[in-house]
């Protein structure tokens, strides 16, 4: 029975409000604009975030990624060099190091950059190859499409083996799997292509091995061999000399604990060895992971805080027409308290009026909220996501708002005295 | 003999306004029969219109004692006065305050409402009131689609819902044209003369001239209580 008498009132409250649609409507639309407006600014947010996580976690939490820096070319201009020797890099002592001092680190792979003029399929073209370590393929996490990874035994034998990705692949040869067993020529080295690799999504460039999806994968020990560690770099119609010994170290670290002691040693280490500072650099992705989450977390706060204030805006609307609906209502809740309404039925008949008022907008807004960052992903290539918890969250603070709104206008409504609500004109 | 529909004894109600203070009812006592029909009547100001909200527990006496149907009301919270009301009262407004977005169907079963009916019930109930007031086929119709003398007739269906003890009147055909006015008074009459208690507050004698009981006040006493002279 008294479940019944709630329905009943819903259905009163609407009714009511139906009698003014416009100004219901109006009423509602501050609700609607706040919590569609945090919902879209969360989808866009937490689209934004989830894509910078994503790219952080691919470089693995375990890992600590060593950059050998290429310095600004002024600093070596003063010399008038016509051919410039442009020394930088990681030491292969670093790698030894590496190895050998820090009992934490379960490997390290080293990364070896090589650029030449090549042929793969039927074009010539400039092309990178990535001398390696078959550890490199699980540390980043790139799982082979098909053939085989880079052995062991390509080390010892320095062979002319390479693994090509997925996207070369596709772009070279008429099918990617046709590339598998064809040559590539470069440096005049002839490769045999032994596997192909998953093309790094290209979002996600930037720390890891400088990847271009064309990056052909090929023994360290060959590279060293073949192509030792000095190349003429051909830029904008000046060349210079640049000898490098490795442009990366990743190395991975047993326990996720350990992670961040290990890269301050590291830097320390690295310090001792290396005169300039700016000679490397070192990246933990797990830090990195942290600071990204505190930014989203700080983001979602100010999220938050635009959408307590927008939404206390729109309480304050639906505040404001519930007194002067009461106002304008006198005369009924003089009869229903005439009738022998209690002050907490007259109470819980307004109540309801401006729940089902803050409740219709949030759901509304939640409408128009999950509809904008869907247009914003079919227009703009930009990645978003709903979050189920603020959808849940907008819905209940709409509610919330239209009882901490309606309170005061409905106690007012029940603590009218019946004989003058009954006189009221 | 029955309980008496209402006793009321030596009540005192004041009014502040402004430095004045209006003595609405001084010392009044009387006593209302159960089946009796009662037109109250006095110049303005004469404490009338208290009187009826002391009747309809809508007003709480200063000092003196109300009993309703053998009920006393002294000391009842705002809540039981509710109750009361909802229970033992029904009321007849001049401007007939039927509530304006609810249907006619809706409007009488209002009490049924506050009563916790089962609404099949309470439509039951309502249909059958409507018909009493010849107004079967408009339970669906809104206040504004009807004439003066039907909204009253919806009010009265209203009143009767909760079968009161007490049904208060107040200038019940103040809004409507005589011939309406007649048919009106014409209705509570005949409810009367079914075992209903009334009390009608009104200036008009015309109008009085239906009720079985005269009581005139004046500064909140009785001048003159009495049957139909």
């Amino acid at each position: 029975m008294r479940n019944n008498r709630f329905l009943r009132n819903i259905r009163l409250g609407i009714k009511t409000l139906l009698l003014h649609k416009l100004r219901s409507l109006l009423t509602m639309l501050g609700v609607v604009f706040g919590v569609s407006s945090v919902i879209a600014m969360l989808a866009v947010g937490e689209g934004a975030s989830r894509e910078a996580l994503d790219q952080i976690r691919r470089l693995g939490s375990h890992n600590i990624i060593i950059d050998g820096v290429r310095p600004d070319s002024d600093e070596d201009d003063q010399r008038g060099d016509r051919v410039r020797l442009l020394l930088y890099g990681l030491h292969y002592a670093d790698l030894d190091r590496l190895q050998r001092g820090f009992p934490d680190i379960e490997k390290a792979v080293p990364v070896k950059l090589i650029q030449r003029e090549g042929r793969i399929g039927p074009q010539a073209m400039q092309l990178r190859m990535v001398g390696t370590t078959p550890d490199w393929f699980e540390l980043v996490d790139r799982p082979m499409i098909d053939g085989r990874k880079l052995s062991e035994l390509d080390m010892e034998r320095k062979s002319n083996v390479a693994v090509i990705t997925e996207h070369a692949a596709r772009r070279f040869f008429a099918a990617a799997r046709a590339g598998l067993g064809s040559q590539i020529r470069f440096g005049g080295t002839t490769f045999t292509i032994v596997g192909i690799v998953q093309s790094e999504s290209a979002a996600a460039g930037g720390m890891q091995t400088p990847d271009r999806n064309t990056d052909i994968y090929i023994p360290i020990s060959t590279a060293q061999e073949r192509f030792g560690d000095s190349q003429e770099i051909r830029s904008g119609g000046s060349t210079s000399r640049e000898h490098v010994e490795l442009n990366q170290i990743i190395v991975e670290i047993a326990s996720l604990d350990a992670v961040e002691p290990n890269a301050a040693a590291i830097e320390a280490m690295l310090a001792r060895f290396h005169p300039r500072e700016s000679a490397y650099r070192v990246n933990v992705p797990l830090a990195l992971l942290r600071q990204a989450e505190t930014t989203r977390r700080n983001f979602n706060i100010v999220l938050g805080a635009i959408a307590g204030i927008s939404l206390l805006v729109g309480g304050i609307g639906i505040m404001n027409i519930m007194l002067a609906s009461v106002t304008e209502r006198t005369r009924e809740i003089g009869v229903r308290r005439a009738i022998g309404a209690k002050q907490r039925q007259i109470v819980t008949q307004f109540l309801i009026e401006t729940i089902v008022l803050s409740t219709t907008g949030g759901i509304i807004g939640v409408v128009i909220g999950m509809l904008i960052p869907w247009i914003i992903s079919m227009t703009v290539d930009m990645p978003t996501y709903v979050t189920p918890i603020s959808v849940i969250l907008a819905l209940g603070v709409s509610m919330a708002v239209g009882i901490i709104f309606g309170i005061y206008p409905a106690m007012r409504a029940a603590k009218l005295d019946p004989i003058e609500a009954l006189r009221h004109e | 003999m029955s309980t008496p529909a209402a006793q009321l004894e030596n009540i005192h109600k004041t009014y502040h306004m402004g430095e004045e203070i209006i003595r609405a009812l001084n010392g009044f006592t009387t006593t209302f029969e159960a089946g009796s029909f009662w037109a109250i009547m006095g110049p303005s100001g004469c404490g009338k219109s208290t009187l009826l909200n002391v009747l309809g527990c809508l007003d709480r006496p200063d000092a003196g004692t109300y009993h309703i149907d053998g009920r006393d009301t002294a000391a009842l919270t705002d809540d039981a006065l509710s109750e009361i009301r909802l229970k033992y009262l029904g009321f007849i407004f001049q401007s007939f305050n039927l509530i304006p977005q609810l249907t006619v169907a809706e409007n009488i079963e209002l009490p049924l409402f506050y009563l916790g009916w089962h609404p099949e019930r309470a439509r039951k109930r309502a249909t059958e009131l409507a018909d009493e007031v010849g107004l079967a086929g408009r339970l669906q119709h809104r206040p504004y689609q009807l004439s003066g003398g039907q909204q009253q007739r919806v009010a009265i269906a209203r009143a009767l819902a909760n079968d009161p003890v007490l049904l208060l009147a107040d200038e019940p055909t103040g809004n409507l044209d005589s011939a309406t006015g007649v048919e009106i008074m014409e209705m509570i009459s005949n409810l009367n003369q079914s075992g209903k208690t009334v009390i009608m507050v009104t200036h008009e004698p015309e109008v009085a001239e239906a009720a079985r009981n005269h009581l005139v006040m004046r500064d909140g006493c009785i001048e003159n209580i009495g049957a139909k002279p």
